[in-house]
C-alpha cells in the first residue's frame, strides 16, 4: 500500500472512531438526525460519481436506485424479518442488477439521451411500486425496526453510525476505483471511447461495471432509509431532490476525484439541513438549482477544479 | 520468406447503399513497411477500421498471425498486438502525458515494469520533458508523438499510422519517420496511410493504392507512381488543382 493509502486508511479509522464517540459528547439527538441525512448524501454523491464523474455518463436516475434500496429493505424486513445488514446486502445486489440492466439498455446512447433514459427509470420504478399492493402502493409501508443495540445512545445515533460506516465503505471503494486500472480505464473511456478500445480497454464491460457499482452504492444509501423514518412511500423514496442532489453535489465539489462528491455533499447537504430548520424545507430545491447554475457557469470543474486551477496559475 | 502477419480476404464494407470498401484481398508481411495511398474517400480509413475492429466487415475475413479475428472486438485485437494512431489525435484529456501511456500498459498485459516502459517510450519519441503535463496542453507535433507513443508502448506487432504526419513541418515529418523506422527495425510491421507523398514513398517497401474502395495498384513506390491508373486517379487529380 502507498503512503497515501495508509494516510487515507488512518483518516477513515479516526472518522469512524469519532462517529462512535460523538454521542457521548453531543447530547442533542437532532445532530445525529441531520448528520444521517448529510452522510446519506455523501454516499449518494459518491455512488453517482462512479458512473457520472469517472465515466462521464450523467445519470438522472439516482432516485430510482435509492428508492429501490429503500423498498428492498422495507419489504425484506416486514415480510421476512431480515435484519438491516442483510437487507443492505440485498439492496446492493438489487442496485447492481438495476445498474447492469440500465447499462445494457442505455449505454449505447450518449449525452442527453442517456440522461433522459435514466430519468425514465425513476418514473418506471415509481409507477411499478405504486401498483404493487404488497409494497403498500401509494399509501407506503410502515417499518417498525428493532430497537437499537445497547451500546447506541438512541435510534438517531445508531442510524448515524450505520450510515457513517456505509459512507466510509463507499468512499473507500470510490477511491480505490479512481486510483486503480478501473478508474484509469473509465477516464480513458470518458476522453475517447475509440482510442480507449484501441488501447486494449474493454469499454463496454468497464462501463457496465461502473453502472453496477454505482447502482449498488446508490441502493445502499437507500437501504437504511425506512428504518430511519419508520416509513417509506413512493413519492419521497423516488424524490426529485435525490436525483438532483446526486448530480449537484459532485458537480459542486468536482467530478474528477473521490474528494469532489464528498466535499460537495458535505457543503450542500449541511446548508440544506440548516436551511430546512431556519428558513423552509421547500426552499431547498430552489437553492440547489441556483447553486448548480452558478457552478456550471463559473466553476465547471467544481471547487477542486477551481483550487487546482488557481494552483497552476500561481506556478506559471 | 516471412509469413503474413495480417491477411485480409474478400473484405467488404458498405454504409447503406454505398460500398465504401472491397472486396479487398491484402496481406501484410511480418516486419513489412506498407504504404497505403489513395484520394479522400477511397476507403483507406474504412480498411483500417476493419482491421482494428472499429467496424465489422459485411463479408470476408481478417486473419492475424493465422487466426481469424474478424469477429473480435477492438480491445482484443489491441491486446493481440494490432495498434493504431488516429487521423485526428485522440489524447486521453484530463490525464497527464505519462498517464496516457499507462492506459494501454494497464490493459495490454505483458509489460513488467510499466512506469519504466512508459518513461522509455516517452524518451524515444522525445516527450520526456512533457511527462507530467496535462495532455490537453500539448502542441500539434507533441500530440502526434503522444498518439504514436501510446500506440507503441504495449509492444505491438503491427502498427497502423493513420495520417500520423498531417499538418507537420518537414523537420517534424523527419522526426516521426525516424521513430517509425526504428520501430520497424525492432520487428514491428508498419502500415502507413499518408497523403504526404514523399514521406510514404520513402518509407514504404511496398505501396498500395485505393480508389473507390478498390485496390487498384500494388508494388514498389516507383512502380505505383508510374502506374497510369494511379496517376490518373491520384496524381492527375492533384495536378488539376
Amino acid at each position: 500500500m502507498t503512503r497515501g493509502g495508509w494516510t487515507f486508511g488512518l483518516a477513515m479509522l479516526v472518522i469512524v472512531l469519532a462517529g462512535f464517540l460523538a454521542p457521548h459528547v453531543l447530547k442533542n439527538p437532532f445532530y445525529f438526525f441531520a448528520g444521517y441525512v448529510i452522510l446519506q448524501y455523501v454516499v449518494i454523491a459518491t455512488g453517482w460519481n462512479i458512473l457520472g464523474g469517472y465515466a462521464g455518463y450523467i445519470n438522472f436516475g439516482a432516485a430510482g436506485f435509492f428508492g429501490a434500496g429503500a423498498y428492498a429493505s422495507a419489504f425484506l424486513f416486514n415480510a421476512f424479518g431480515i435484519p438491516l445488514w442483510g437487507s443492505l446486502i440485498a439492496a446492493c445486489v438489487i442496485g447492481a442488477g438495476l445498474g447492469l440492466l440500465m447499462g445494457y439498455l442505455t449505454l449505447r446512447i450518449q449525452g442527453v439521451y442517456f440522461a433522459i433514459a435514466t430519468l425514465g427509470l425513476v418514473i418506471i420504478l415509481e409507477t411499478i411500486i405504486h401498483n404493487i399492493p404488497a409494497l403498500g402502493g401509494a399509501r407506503g409501508m410502515v417499518v417498525y425496526g428493532p430497537p437499537p443495540p445497547g451500546w447506541a445512545a438512541g435510534p438517531p445515533q445508531y442510524m448515524f453510525v450505520l450510515m457513517l460506516l456505509i459512507a466510509v465503505a463507499s468512499v473507500s471503494l470510490a477511491r480505490w476505483m479512481q486510483l486503480s486500472w478501473v478508474g484509469r480505464g473509465l477516464r480513458a473511456v470518458r476522453a475517447s471511447e475509440d482510442a480507449a478500445e484501441c488501447s486494449g480497454v474493454p469499454t463496454l464491460r468497464l462501463k457496465l461495471l461502473a453502472c453496477a457499482v454505482s447502482g449498488a452504492v446508490l441502493a445502499a444509501a437507500g437501504a437504511p432509509y425506512p428504518f430511519y423514518t419508520s416509513f417509506v412511500e413512493p413519492v419521497t423514496a423516488f424524490s426529485l431532490i435525490i436525483g438532483l442532489n446526486a448530480i449537484a453535489m459532485p458537480l459542486i465539489g468536482g467530478t474528477r476525484s473521490w474528494q469532489g462528491p464528498v466535499i460537495g455533499a458535505l457543503l450542500l447537504a449541511t446548508t440544506q439541513q440548516i436551511a430546512t430548520i431556519t428558513i423552509s424545507s421547500e426552499l431547498n430545491i430552489l437553492f440547489v438549482g441556483v447553486v448548480l447554475i452558478a457552478f456550471v457557469a463559473l466553476a465547471p470543474n467544481g471547487l477542486i477544479g477551481l483550487v487546482r486551477r488557481k494552483g497552476t496559475e500561481a506556478r506559471l | 520468406m516471412s509469413r503474413p502477419a495480417l491477411s485480409m480476404s474478400g473484405v467488404e464494407k458498405s454504409f447503406g447503399p454505398f460500398r465504401a470498401l472491397g472486396p479487398v484481398d491484402l496481406d501484410l508481411m511480418a516486419n513489412e513497411r506498407l504504404g497505403i495511398i489513395g484520394p479522400n474517400g477511397a476507403g483507406k480509413t474504412t480498411l483500417i477500421n476493419c482491421i482494428t475492429g472499429v467496424l465489422r466487415p459485411d463479408s470476408g475475413s481478417v486473419r492475424f498471425e493465422g487466426a481469424d479475428i474478424t469477429a473480435l472486438p477492438s480491445f482484443r485485437r489491441a491486446r493481440l498486438g494490432i495498434s493504431r494512431t488516429f487521423q485526428i489525435p485522440h489524447p486521453f484529456r484530463g490525464m497527464s502525458v505519462v498517464e496516457n501511456l499507462l492506459v494501454p500498459l494497464d490493459y495490454i498485459h505483458g509489460v513488467e515494469d510499466r512506469h519504466r516502459r512508459a518513461a522509455e517510450v516517452l524518451e524515444r519519441v522525445g516527450l520526456s520533458a512533457r511527462a507530467a503535463y496535462p495532455s490537453e496542453d500539448l502542441s500539434q507535433l507533441e500530440l502526434r508523438k503522444l498518439e504514436l507513443a501510446r500506440a507503441l508502448v504495449g509492444n505491438p506487432k503491427v502498427l497502423i499510422a493513420d495520417e500520423a504526419m498531417a499538418g507537420l513541418s518537414e523537420a517534424e515529418i523527419d522526426e516521426v519517420l525516424a521513430i517509425l523506422y526504428s520501430l520497424n527495425e525492432q520487428g514491428v510491421a508498419v502500415i502507413m496511410i499518408e497523403h504526404i507523398m514523399h514521406a510514404v514513398m520513402r518509407f514504404s517497401q511496398r505501396v498500395v493504392c485505393f480508389e473507390t474502395g478498390q485496390l487498384i495498384a500494388s508494388g514498389t513506390a516507383e512502380e505505383v507512381t508510374r502506374n497510369p491508373t494511379v496517376q490518373k486517379v491520384y496524381f492527375g487529380e492533384q495536378a488539376h488543382h
